[in-house]
């Protein structure tokens, strides 16, 4: 690690997810020197979750490829991952970057051959999935993985498993004696692109989130899509793997709500909204999609989207916030009951699954931020003299879809560049 | 009261939303809400509701006056809570139905022969009295809301629960005679007199 060069004029982008590498790829290719410092084992962050985009309904995988080629040509990007900033001090032009960087226990002689994840038993729960199901002890995060590199869990540190999957190693790329490793790093200047999390379903107590089974959240139905996810891309139900034509999505769950967040989380209309294609992509004229809201909020060009989905006959629009979920015990179908806007009638109608389109929490915590930051009410970071060199990248900064994201990294990216231009100047 | 419903007719004509916000307790929430309709589902006596809170804001600010403060829907209320607790916008939706119910009595107009409407009076009229409630006579008034015939076949009915709590000192017949009262019951008029003295002049502006 001592090898990294850092001074005055290096940009440190903290967190590798779309907005952390757009911000990286901005600078870097203007000439920049950029660390991204990535907590978990490979950079992409949430993106590498989705089945596709709204709303032209590609794949998320074909831009991440992009990105990833032009990060890995670019000599001016170092990446650390399994990597975290515990410490920031100094100025805009002079700070001082604590880094805390995990062991993976694998190390760059990795070919990604995965004989370590056969030599292993011990399975541990797949982040990359929401935890749904469990990878093994040895693993490889996902496909698209970069750096293409295995790692080994933590817990399987000291056990059989471990040794097991060192002797299965043909290249002599587990290293089981590496340990946790703090470094410090110069920079200019500070793109904090943290970006966000599902907010904690569980605090939604009326939608029944931890008792009913068939109540899950947008991101984790996600997931269900991918051919490689846990569901090995079949649209099922968690309770008995029953095929779940008939789903209903519920708005707002925990956006624009003084007891959980206070602002529009303004991906969730668009999410749902794309998501009931997957129904249709599915199960064609059988699909059976309800989509209970408060408004549509699908803003500029969203609004053909929206209309399109309109058009779809197997799409149902109820005019109402859900006011509760209990399951019906027999078949395990969940009951969502409420009062709707438009006639006022009372419902209480049965799904075969319920999606929760989650709202967007920031990860940025105020309390334990390392410097001195300006957070909004929703937890945000605002733009501020206040922050100095240290620029809020992407959902760090509000809640946004990809492509705003993007467009927050990019213009992040331009202030820090800044920033570094005047060091340079003064130091000639 | 009659005569203050004219001149409020008069005063908001057309704008019953800014006669709520001005005379209904926590009245200026109402233009808050918007719509969700999570109260209405979450209300446990939802079913009688003629009009759910929701239902009752949309129609606080399309004006139909007549239709809110007549209507009995208020008076189902059983400050349970639950809508507060889950209105996203933190509306004090429970408030705003006693106040809403208040201020139809207020002006003269509310339901007549409401079964909680008749409660509440009964139950004012006997803590007014004591500054206590006096159980007894509010049970015996209750049993009787209806007439003698009616009053006497729940009394009946209730003879077992009303036993059971004489027994286990829950009620005594000694209320049946004057009744317990608080420490100070000449302050405790002078301050009703003068609560109402203050409303009554409060009123008197608004007008």
């Amino acid at each position: 690690m001592s090898d990294i060069v850092a001074t005055n004029q290096t940009i440190l982008v903290v967190g590798g997810g779309i907005s952390g590498m757009t911000a990286a790829l901005e600078a870097a290719e203007v000439g920049k020197q950029v660390i991204v410092i990535e907590k978990t084992p490979s950079v992409g962050g949430r993106v590498t979750k989705l089945y596709k985009y709204f709303p032209k309904l590609c794949f998320p995988t074909c831009g991440l490829e992009i990105n990833q080629r032009r990060m890995a040509a670019n000599k001016n990007i170092t990446v650390l991952t399994m990597a975290e900033v515990t410490d920031l001090q100094g100025e805009a032009g002079d700070y001082t970057a604590t880094v805390k960087v995990s062991p993976r226990y694998v190390n760059s002689n990795c070919t990604a051959c995965g004989a370590c994840a056969d030599a292993v038993e011990a399975e541990f729960d797949d982040e990359h999935n929401y935890n749904m199901n469990k990878h093994k002890g040895a693993y490889l995060p996902h496909n698209m993985a970069m750096p293409k590199r295995y790692v080994i869990d933590p817990g399987m540190i000291g056990s059989d498993d471990a040794q097991k999957a060192k002797d299965a190693c043909k290249y002599d790329a587990i290293d089981l004696d590496m340990q946790e490793e703090t470094i410090e790093l110069k920079a200019g200047a500070v793109v904090w692109a943290t970006g966000w999390r599902p907010y904690d379903a569980n605090k939604i107590q009326p939608y029944g989130y931890d008792r009913i089974a068939n109540v899950i959240t947008s991101v984790e139905f996600e997931r269900l899509m991918d051919p490689f996810g846990p569901t090995e891309g079949k649209l099922v139900r968690p309770s008995d793997g029953k095929e779940a034509k008939n789903v209903a999505f519920i708005q707002c769950a925990g956006s624009r709500d003084r007891n959980y967040l206070k602002h529009c989380s303004r991906i969730c209309c668009m999410a749902s909204l794309k998501q009931s294609t997957y129904v249709s992509e599915k199960f064609g004229d059988d699909a059976d999609v309800s989509i209970y809201y408060i408004d549509i909020r699908a803003i500029d060009r969203f609004d053909n989207f929206y209309q399109k989905v309109q058009d779809d006959e197997n799409v149902t629009f109820i005019k109402s916030k859900v006011a509760n979920i209990v399951e019906n015990k027999e078949n395990g179908n969940p009951v969502l009951n409420g009062v709707d806007t438009e006639g006022y009638n009372r419902y209480a109608n049965e799904h075969d699954l319920v999606v929760l389109a989650i709202g967007m929490e920031p990860s940025v915590d105020k309390d334990t931020f390392p410097i001195e930051i300006k957070v909004n009410d929703e937890g945000f970071i605002e733009h501020d003299e206040a922050n100095g060199g240290v620029f809020a990248a992407g959902c760090s900064s509000d809640a946004l879809d990809v492509n705003r994201a993007v467009q927050s990294a990019t213009a992040s990216a331009l202030r820090a560049i800044q920033v570094v231009n005047k060091v340079a100047q003064a130091e000639g | 009261m009659s005569d203050l419903n004219t001149g409020m007719v008069e005063k908001y004509r057309n704008n019953f939303l800014k006669e709520v916000e001005a005379n209904v307790e926590e009245g200026d929430w109402v233009k808050m809400c918007m719509q969700c309709g999570v109260c209405s589902g979450s209300c446990p006596l939802g079913t009688d509701w003629d009009h759910p809170p929701q239902e009752l804001f949309m129609m606080i600010r399309a004006g139909k006056r007549e239709e809110v403060l007549q209507s009995t829907s208020m008076w189902m209320c059983t400050s349970c809570y639950n809508c507060i607790v889950r209105c996203p916008r933190e509306l004090p939706i429970t408030h705003i139905m006693h106040g809403l119910a208040h201020y139809a009595t207020r002006l003269g107009i509310e339901p007549k022969g409401q079964p909680t409407r008749q409660f509440a009076q009964l139950f004012w009229d006997n803590l007014a009295k004591n500054g206590r409630v006096n159980e007894l006579w509010l049970g015996v008034n209750l049993y009787f809301m209806n007439g003698l015939v009616e009053g006497v076949k729940v009394a009946l009915g209730m003879a077992g629960i009303g036993l059971g709590m004489l027994k286990a000192g829950r009620l005594s017949l000694k209320e049946l005679v004057g009744g317990h009262t608080v420490k100070d019951k000449k302050g405790f008029k002078a301050m009703i007199k003068k609560a109402q003295e203050l409303e009554a002049a409060r009123v008197d502006n608004a007008q």
